[in-house]
């Protein structure tokens, strides 16, 4: 089988982050960049039907030089080849304008199966999967939380969860998935997997696509507001009881 | 190209879910701002009592899309209706809720149309005639702003309980049209076994206006109970902090946060979390919090409007009492 992992690479969402003053974005000074954790179990499904079927997993990330180090996260997971799109539009574009370069790169490389995060911890935006499953004529399955592919590897049995339940459905491959956490816990790269990271060449293509023009873009970032701290009651049972339902009562108005 | 501003609804045993009804509201007021309509679109089997109950909640007109392939919903048979409503009225903005179905198909759809696409959207304003939305990033550690190109359509998928429900209008009714849009069963690749309801007596997160929240506090799956029976009093959503989930007392639908669901009830009751910057990253955004934690120095502290110090075990029994008291009495 033939499995295509789509990885970001994003701030470490443990760390703090730094707006710059003038809101045009982040401080990228000391960040500490990482493979998108939905990235993670996105490569960890990959390996795991390679185990199953054989086959190989290819890595593609978009973006600047640095993003090498995200794809080489994943090699040293275990993902065997890995490659990289740059190029002077990618800064510009949106996010489908960032599916269409993809989509560009994947239908040159022979694919049973796209993979995909369910969102970027940065930009949160859910687009890119659903809109490559668009752009390649694929079928697909957002978030999901769990996959079986049966033994001829034609269909992908998945769940996803929908308000108020679970959504089982079957996917014809090729077919494009976005993951959950909750699909699987993404392995640890293994000390020879990150020496074979090491020396592993990751190609590089240059983007020549004119049309990664925007049709959206960020022209602001704030901080959250910061909400006050309001009033912190030490009292017994029945006084907490009766403070909480006057403020239900008085300040939500839900009761 | 028409002003119009389309809402793409949703909906359950035939009525409008919740937050086509909140886009609905926003919607009107958009057309207004954009010199359009304000079109309510529903694909579905039989979708007739739904697009009667649009008017008195602000659609001037209201589409609908029958076809018993659209139901159970997959992406490719809604991508394809939608899309080719899209084509056929070029309305300038279209609303779709942030919800398990939005999320999935609206990106699709944008890619299929071109058609520019802003999700997660926690406001929608027309600014000088842009079209402008907020929305959460960086889990939301920031706050951006997004301006759309002024060209073509524009899809916003909007986050639920950002704009409240109109007030219906009983007297107001909505012109409806039935569109013909051919579906083919071979379009529709992938095949609904089943959705499985995950049963609850409580509502979904995304739909309350009051959502009661428990974490490692609450020590384990049986003490959950003490949630129901309040979420029952209060006609709330019961929620968690991730470690509930991770630990299997409840199914991993009930987490907010960085991992989980992004929630902004009008009232969110924390018991038994200590308030982590992942767990914050899903409920911040709340109109009302109010937390019960035993340890005074809790994080969670820091931002809620009412902050209880104490035991929940000994509260949370009482405030169900209290509730139902104050609800006039117990109805089940
Ligand atoms: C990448 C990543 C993503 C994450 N995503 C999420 C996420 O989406 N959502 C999330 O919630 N967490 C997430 N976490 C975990 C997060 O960091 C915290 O560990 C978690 O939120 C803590 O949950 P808690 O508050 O329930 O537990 P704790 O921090 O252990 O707090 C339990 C609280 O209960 C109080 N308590 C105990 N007994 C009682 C009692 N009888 N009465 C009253 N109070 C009592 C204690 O004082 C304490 O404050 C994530 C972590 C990582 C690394
Ligand atoms: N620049 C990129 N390069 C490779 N994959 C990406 C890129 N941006 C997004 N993706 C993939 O799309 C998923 C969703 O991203 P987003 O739409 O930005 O929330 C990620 O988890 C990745 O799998």
């Amino acid at each position: 089988m033939n499995i295509v992992v789509c990885v970001k690479q994003v701030p470490d969402t443990e760390a703090p982050i730094r707006i710059k003053p003038d809101g045009s974005g982040i401080d990228e000074m000391g960040l500490n960049l990482v493979m998108n954790y939905y990235d993670e179990h996105a490569t960890e499904a990959g390996l795991r039907l390679k185990e199953q079927f054989g086959g190989t997993v290819t890595l593609i990330a978009a973006g600047p030089e640095r993003t090498k180090e995200a794809l080489r996260t994943g090699l040293a997971m275990g993902a065997d080849e890995a490659m990289l799109i740059t190029g002077p539009g990618l800064e510009q574009s949106d996010h489908l304008g960032m599916a269409r370069v993809l989509a560009a790169a994947i239908k040159a490389l022979p694919h049973d199966l796209v993979i995909c995060g369910k969102l970027s911890t940065d930009d949160n935006a859910s687009i890119v999967g659903p809109a490559l499953a668009e752009l390649l004529g694929l079928p697909q399955a957002t978030a999901i939380a769990h996959l079986e592919v049966d033994a001829s590897a034609t269909t992908a049995l998945v769940h996803r969860e929908v308000e108020g339940g679970v959504e089982i459905l079957e996917v014809p491959l090729p077919a494009l998935l976005t993951v959950e956490r909750s699909l699987n816990e993404p392995r640890y790269p293994s000390l020879p997997g990150i020496m074979k990271a090491k020396r592993k060449e990751i190609k590089t293509s240059t983007s020549t696509d004119q049309k990664v023009a925007a049709s959206s873009r960020l022209t602001k970032l704030v901080p959250p507001p910061k909400r006050q701290a309001g009033r912190v009651i030490e009292a017994d049972a029945d006084k907490a009881v009766a403070e909480i339902v006057a403020f239900l009562k008085n300040d939500a108005k839900v009761l | 190209m028409a002003n119009d501003v389309w809402v793409v609804v949703e909906h359950e045993s035939g009525q409008p879910k919740k937050i086509s009804l909140e886009l609905l509201g926003r919607a009107g007021q958009l057309a207004l701002a954009l010199g359009g309509k304000a079109v309510a679109f529903v694909p579905g089997r039989d979708v007739s009592a739904v697009a009667r109950a649009l008017g008195p909640y602000g659609a001037d007109i209201v589409y609908t899309a029958q076809d018993p392939l659209l139901e159970p919903y997959t992406a490719d048979a809604q991508t394809q209706v939608v899309g080719e409503a899209l084509r056929k009225e070029q309305p300038t903005l279209v609303l779709i809720g942030s919800t398990a179905q939005g999320r999935d198909y609206a990106p699709r759809l944008a890619a299929r149309l071109g058609a520019a696409i802003v999700t997660d959207c926690a406001s929608l304003e027309v600014d000088n005639s842009s079209l402008v939305a907020t929305r959460p990033m960086y889990t939301r550690k920031a706050i951006g702003t997004v301006m759309y190109a002024s060209e073509g359509i524009r899809i916003a998928v909007v986050l639920p309980a950002v704009y409240p429900v109109p007030q219906a209008d009983p007297k107001r009714t909505a012109e409806v049209r039935a569109m013909r849009i051919p579906l083919d069963a071979k379009q529709i690749r992938t095949k609904v076994h089943e959705v499985q309801a995950i049963k609850r007596e409580t509502v979904p997160l995304t739909e309350a206006d009051v959502i009661v929240s428990g974490g490692r506090g609450l020590r384990g799956p049986e003490n959950f109970a003490l949630l129901d029976a309040l979420a029952k009093a209060l006609g709330a959503a019961v929620g968690s902090s991730r470690p509930p989930v991770d630990s299997g007392w409840v199914p991993h639908d009930y987490e907010i946060g960085q991992t989980g669901k992004t929630v902004s009830p009008q009232v969110y009751l924390a018991c038994g979390i200590s308030g982590a910057p992942q767990h914050l990253a899903g409920m911040s955004g709340s109109k009302h919090i109010v937390a019960i934690n035993k340890d005074p120095n809790a994080p969670i502290f820091q931002l809620a409007d009412l902050g209880i110090v104490g035991d929940l075990f000994e509260i949370l029994p009482k405030l169900t009492e209290a509730v139902k008291k104050a609800k006039g009495g117990n109805r089940d």
